[in-house]
C-alpha cells in the first residue's frame, strides 16, 4: 500500500503540497506516483522566479519507462528548486515526501488550497 | 473491443514475487519486480530469470521443410545443422518484415520456430499460405510451450544446479533436449536477447512453474533475481538487438535495420529477395542508427530527429542505459544522414545532439 501522510494536501495527479504558515509551500510527488513511475532517472525543475497557475506544468519527471509532467497544485511563484535531485534523481523513489521535495513556492491565492484533496480524499482515488 | 489478455503458466508466480503486471502484446506480463535498473544490472553482473512464455512456437516438418523455409526466410535454412539454431527474418514481397525469428533444427526434416508474441498467429497464417505444393506441415505449438530465459554471467553455473544435462558442450546458438528440475523433454538453448551469456529454455507448459521455482531457489544464493520485460527491453537495446514493431516492422526492412547479414542473396529465390536486393544495391531510403545522448532526458519512441532545421527521422526505441548511465536509443534516419555528426533529437522542445554508435554498447 502507498504511504499517504495525513498532514499533506494532494492533487488527483499525484502531487503533494505541504503548506507552511508563512505563506509558502513545498511540492513533490506521492509515494504512489514514484511507485507507478519506477526508477526515476531525471527531474526537470523550473528556475527560481518562475510563475505558475493552478494546473500548469511546472516540470517533468523522467523514469526508465516514461516521462511524466508535473502539475502545479496551486498558483505560485518558485522560491527554490531542489538541486539535490540533479545528482540523485533516485531520491524520488526512496524519499518521495522527504529528500525528494521538488519546489518551494510562494502561495499566490490561498483560497485555492480548499480545492485540494486531503489524505483520506487522495487515498480514496488510489 | 479487444480480446481478453492471456496469462502464461507463470502468472501466479509473478504475482507471488511482487511483479507489476502490465498488458503486453495481448498478454499480462510482469514489467518489473523490484526495479528495472536493479534487474538489468543483475543480468549484467550475476543472473536474471525472465518468463518469455508469451513468445509463440511453430513446428515445421515434412520432406520439404528446409526447402519450404528457404523460400520464406531471408537467411539460409538448409545449412543449419541439426542441434543448431539460426536467427532469420521473414519478409513480405516489398522487403518489409513479417517477423524476425529463431529457427531450431530438430531433425533433418523438422524445425521449431520461435515467433514474436504479437505476430504468432500472423506468422503461422503466413507460413501456411506459402506452403504451395511442398510436402510440409506447419503446427501451431504456441500453447504447448512455455519459455524461460536465464541470462547473465552466472546463468550456466545456476542452470547446472538443476539439470543433469551437460551444458558445456552446447555451443552458442546450439541446443539439446534434456531434463531440467526433473522435467523431461526441455529444449535447452544457448541463446538470448540480453547481450549477456545465458540460456533459453523451452518447457512443456504444464511443468514451467515447477522449473521456474527450482531455478529461482537454486540461483538465489548466486545473485539470481526474477527479471521483467522492462529490463529485457533495456538489455536488448544496449546490445542493439532489434525489437519487432520498433527497429524492424512491416515498413522497416532487414536491410534498413542493419540486418543485411541475415539476408542471403546467394539463395536463388525467397520472398522479398528482389526488393531487398534493390535496397542493398542502391541504398535504402532510410536506415536505423544506434545512438547515445550526453543528457539526462530520454529520447522516446516518436521523438523527431533533425539535421539543422530539417526533420530527417524519428526515434524507434529509447531508454536509459544502466551500464552507460545515459540515455540510448535507435532512430530511423533518411538516407544521407545516417552517419551525420550533426543530428539532434527534439525532446520537449530541447534539441539534444545525437552521438551515433558504430558498435553495440555491450558485446
Amino acid at each position: 500500500m502507498s504511504n499517504v501522510p495525513a498532514e499533506l494536501h494532494y492533487t488527483k495527479d499525484h502531487e503533494w503540497i505541504k503548506v507552511v504558515a508563512d505563506g509558502t509551500a513545498v511540492i513533490g510527488i506521492t509515494d504512489h506516483a514514484q511507485a507507478a513511475l519506477g526508477d526515476v532517472t531525471f527531474v526537470d525543475l523550473p528556475k527560481v522566479g518562475a510563475l505558475f497557475n493552478h494546473g500548469d506544468v511546472f516540470g517533468t519527471v523522467e523514469s526508465v519507462k516514461a516521462a511524466s509532467d508535473l502539475y502545479s497544485p496551486i498558483s505560485c511563484e518558485v522560491l527554490e528548486a531542489n538541486s539535490g535531485l540533479n545528482n540523485s534523481p533516485d531520491l524520488v523513489n526512496r524519499e518521495p515526501y522527504g529528500g525528494a521535495w521538488m519546489i518551494k513556492v510562494k502561495v499566490k491565492n490561498p483560497a485555492e488550497l480548499a480545492s485540494l484533496l486531503d489524505a483520506a480524499g487522495y487515498a480514496a482515488t488510489l | 473491443m479487444s480480446d481478453p489478455l492471456s496469462r502464461t503458466p507463470l502468472f501466479v508466480l509473478h504475482v507471488e514475487l511482487g511483479g507489476r503486471i502490465v498488458p503486453f502484446a495481448g498478454w499480462e506480463m510482469p514489467v518489473q519486480y523490484t526495479g528495472i535498473i536493479e534487474e538489468h544490472m543483475a543480468v549484467r553482473k550475476t543472473a536474471g530469470l525472465f518468463d518469455v512464455s508469451h513468445m509463440g512456437e511453430a513446428r515445421v516438418r515434412g520432406r520439404d521443410a528446409a526447402k519450404f523455409l528457404d523460400g520464406i526466410m531471408t537467411n539460409e535454412m538448409a545449412t543449419i545443422k541439426v542441434g543448431m539454431a539460426r536467427y532469420t527474418v521473414m519478409c513480405q514481397p516489398d522487403g518489409g518484415c513479417v517477423d524476425d525469428l529463431i529457427v531450431y533444427r530438430l531433425a533433418e526434416e523438422e524445425f521449431l520456430i520461435c515467433l514474436n508474441a504479437s505476430n504468432a498467429s500472423k506468422d503461422i497464417a503466413w507460413m501456411r499460405a506459402h506452403m504451395g505444393s511442398y510436402q510440409v506441415e506447419v503446427l501451431d505449438e504456441c500453447a504447448a510451450w512455455a519459455q524461460l530465459a536465464l541470462q547473465g554471467p552466472c546463468a550456466e553455473q545456476i542452470l547446472a544446479l538443476v539439470t543433469s544435462t551437460p551444458l558445456a558442450p552446447i555451443k552458442r546458438f546450439g541446443f539439446v533436449f534434456g531434463e531440467v528440475a526433473g522435467v523431461a523433454g526441455c529444449l535447452i538453448s544457448r541463446t538470448g536477447y540480453t547481450g549477456s551469456p545465458g540460456f533459453e529454455l523451452y518447457l512443456p507448459a504444464a511443468s514451467a512453474e515447477k522449473v521456474a521455482r527450482a531455478i529461482l531457489a537454486a540461483g538465489q544464493p548466486h545473485g539470481l533475481v526474477p527479471a521483467g520485460l522492462g529490463a529485457r527491453d533495456s538489455l536488448r537495446l544496449e546490445a542493439n538487438y532489434p525489437l519487432y514493431g520498433h527497429e524492424i516492422s512491416e515498413r522497416i526492412s532487414p536491410i534498413q535495420a542493419g540486418l543485411g547479414w541475415t539476408v542471403k542473396f546467394a539463395k536463388p529465390a525467397f520472398i522479398g529477395r528482389e526488393a531487398l536486393h534493390r535496397q542493398a544495391q542502391g541504398g535504402p531510403s532510410s536506415s536505423v542508427v544506434l545512438f547515445s545522448l550526453d543528457d539526462r532526458r530520454i529520447a522516446r519512441q516518436g521523438a523527431v530527429i533533425f539535421s539543422g532545421e530539417t526533420p530527417v527521422g524519428e526515434v524507434l526505441s529509447g531508454t536509459q542505459s544502466p551500464i552507460l548511465g545515459k540515455p540510448i536509443g535507435t532512430a530511423l534516419v533518411a538516407a544521407g544522414h545516417a552517419s551525420s555528426a550533426s543530428l539532434t533529437v527534439d525532446i520537449r522542445g530541447n534539441r539534444i545532439p545525437l552521438h551515433l554508435a558504430t558498435e553495440p554498447f555491450v558485446k
